[in-house]
């Protein structure tokens, strides 16, 4: 029978950041923890590499759960600029909003926002897969390399400016697309890869006939002087 | 449309002069053939203020020098041990700038690492990663953390002995990376997350934070990542030199790099190139006025042992010992290279990079000695020659004139 062991609780109120973050790079980490009073602190939870969970019980600042790997990390509340950049595997949960560059250069994992993601959400995302409940603010998706990004309510303008590889599938309004960002067909494969994103995000109730797929182009990958145009 | 041939062009009448000479004339007639503007490597090609414009004051009367040979002086330098738990500690202050895996190949950069371990110092990654063959010959290597998060993987941020977050290069101040086609082969194109075969840019600014007070932030979390134990640079072309030297220690840099516009490059816009930055020897005097108004610059020589500081990596044109040891007179406390070793390694192979390095420390330990001093921290303004106005801050290539009159 598996034991049952409770989660470890940090109060930042009284235990300094640096020994939370400590404490959870600590070598074979396993179990549950819990994160509390963040308070809005940045860089809770950053630079973890274990299977572990980890709840933030509050808002946070800057960067949470930056570069993870293999962690589960949940915040309940609303996180700052660039929560989960460089994540390269592992969850990131965001009950409330997310500020700007959520998710930016991510490698992998799942990143979920339940509600809204402000400016240059998946910024250059490097293979993440993001779910964002509301909408994105402007330059979502900059030179987005790979990985997918679900937008379930509206982007705001030029999404997927200078993309490369990666997918993005809206269901609402586009305010406008960036150089080289098209709207494309959705095939079969498409259907079925957004609908297993939308239900790993607990999102199965979606029709994925409402979304729209947008890619590259693909007319900026090589110079020349015409394209100088474009920018 | 067709172009016009040469013979056409010359019966257009067309004669030189100062402001449209040969070459320009060229230029102007090569674009509008292609259209294309210049994209290259190496660096400025303009003659700029250099080294060449100061001379050492060797002792004679009123100093006298070491014997050369016997007495020895000492060129090891401590970066980064403001925060971080473990500073670096190299036997020589030359560094081996970064350069991108890509731009440099494999072998290439294998060579820089094990010459540079050879003689006790470090060498730095570069855009695009870093890769196990470097890491491996590599004893010192800095990571660089830069605006395209190229492989920015946190097992290798944990791997490296320092972190350079890089905001510029001197070649190109404001410019990202370019990489053309020919250049991403199959295996730099995956470390990139990229096509392989394209022309690729770099995005120019970091995708998650701008500004100093930013800054300050995602040096705190590159440090709580690693536990705060790799010192952290901040790289800067030089441009305002004199406020990014400030406020990149605000933000907590251990170490701060200065690369002149003279500065090498894998690729970039001509335009940048030769138009955009200010030269290596107006860069430094400017850096170290802002380093010594918050008392970080060389606190140890200044009497103040207990406190720490900020050391000034220089880079951009350094060609020989001489030019090192300029620098370090000028208020560096060590520089970086990057095409000398280049250029080494091109003439005679890895041994080359060796012969270099030793030859580099060799002439500062020379000139220390011709000067009299047994440490390169007592290097100082002191000891050159310059033309009037040459280098004193604010210097006339200063972006900032209003200096002089303090702040
Ligand atoms: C081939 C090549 C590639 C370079 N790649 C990078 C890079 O990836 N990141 C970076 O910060 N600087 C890069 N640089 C600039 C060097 O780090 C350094 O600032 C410059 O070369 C110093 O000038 P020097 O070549 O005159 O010594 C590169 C330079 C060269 C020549």
């Amino acid at each position: 029978m598996e034991q049952i062991v409770p989660a470890t609780q940090f109060d930042l109120r009284d235990t300094p950041l640096r020994d939370v973050n400590a404490a959870l790079h600590a070598p074979d980490l396993t179990g549950d923890f819990v994160v509390r009073h963040p308070a809005g602190a940045h860089n809770v939870a950053v630079g973890l590499d274990a299977p572990v969970t980890v709840t933030v019980d509050g808002h946070v600042g800057y960067y949470a759960a930056g570069m993870n790997q293999r962690a589960d990390v949940v915040i309940h509340g609303n996180a700052g600029t660039g929560v989960a950049e460089n994540m390269m595997s592992g969850t990131v949960w965001v009950k409330g909003d997310a500020s700007q560059s959520a998710g930016a250069t991510a490698h992998g994992g799942l990143l979920v926002i339940e509600g809204n993601a402000a400016a240059r959400c998946g910024i250059s995302m490097k293979g993440v897969d993001i779910v964002v409940g509301g909408s994105v603010g402007h330059m979502s998706a900059f030179m987005a390399q790979a990985g997918r990004l679900v937008v379930r309510g509206d982007a705001g303008e030029a999404l997927g400016d200078s993309i490369y590889e990666a997918r993005l599938y809206v269901r609402g309004d586009v305010a406008s697309l960036g150089a080289d960002c098209i709207a494309k067909p959705m095939d079969p494969e498409h259907h079925r890869e957004l609908g297993e994103l939308l239900k790993a995000a607990g999102f199965d109730d979606d029709d994925t006939s409402a979304y729209t797929r947008y890619g590259s182009a693909r007319t900026l990958y090589h110079f020349h002087a015409d394209n100088t145009s474009a920018y | 449309m067709t172009p016009q041939n040469p013979d056409s062009r010359a019966r257009l009448g067309l004669r030189e002069s100062a402001t449209f000479d040969r070459t320009t004339i060229a230029a102007i007639q090569r674009a509008a053939d292609t259209g294309i503007y210049d994209i290259r490597g190496w660096g400025a090609k303009r003659a700029l203020p250099h080294f060449d414009d100061l001379l050492f004051l060797g002792a004679s009367m009123s100093r006298y020098p070491l014997e050369g040979y016997r007495e020895r002086c000492a060129t090891d330098v401590v970066l980064g041990d403001r925060f971080a738990k473990h500073p670096l500690h190299l036997d020589i202050p030359v560094t081996i700038a970064g350069m991108s895996f890509g731009a440099l190949s494999g072998p290439a950069k294998e060579a820089l690492g094990r010459g540079a371990s050879e003689v006790g110092t470090s060498t730095t990654t570069g855009d695009g990663g870093m890769t196990p063959e470097e890491r491996g010959q590599s004893k010192t290597l800095v990571y660089q953390y830069l605006p395209s998060r190229y492989g920015m993987n946190p097992d290798d941020l944990r791997k490296a002995d320092a972190i350079e977050i890089v905001l510029g290069q001197g070649a190109k101040p404001g410019g990202g990376g370019m990489l053309l086609g020919q250049k991403i082969s199959e295996r730099v194109a995956a470390m990139r997350t990229l096509p392989q075969g394209i022309d690729q840019r770099s995005a120019c600014r970091h995708p998650d934070w701008t500004g100093p007070d930013d800054l300050t932030i995602k040096i705190n979390e590159l440090r709580e990542i690693t536990d705060w134990e790799k010192p952290i640079y901040v790289k800067v072309g030089a441009s305002r030199v004199y406020y990014d030297v400030k406020l990149a220690v605000h933000a907590g840099a251990d170490v701060v790099v200065v690369d002149g516009m003279q500065g090498g490059t894998a690729a970039t816009q001509e335009v940048f190139i030769e138009h955009v930055g200010i030269p290596t020897l107006a860069a430094i005097p400017q850096a170290v006025q802002a380093l010594q108004e918050l008392g970080v610059h060389r606190p140890a020589a200044g009497g103040a042992a207990d406190r720490k500081g900020v050391q000034l990596i220089v880079s951009g044109g350094i060609r020989n010992g001489a030019d090192v040891a300029k620098a370090l007179a000028l208020g560096a406390d060590a520089v970086g290279i990057g095409r000398l070793q280049g250029l080494a390694l091109a003439a005679a192979g890895p041994e080359g990079v060796v012969h270099m390095l030793k030859l580099l420390e060799n002439e500062v330990q020379c000139v220390l000695g011709n000067l009299g001093l047994t440490s390169y921290d007592q290097l100082g303004p002191e000891h050159i020659y310059m033309e009037p106005d040459t280098v004193n801050p604010p210097h006339k290539l200063s972006a900032f004139p209003l200096l002089e009159e303090g702040y």
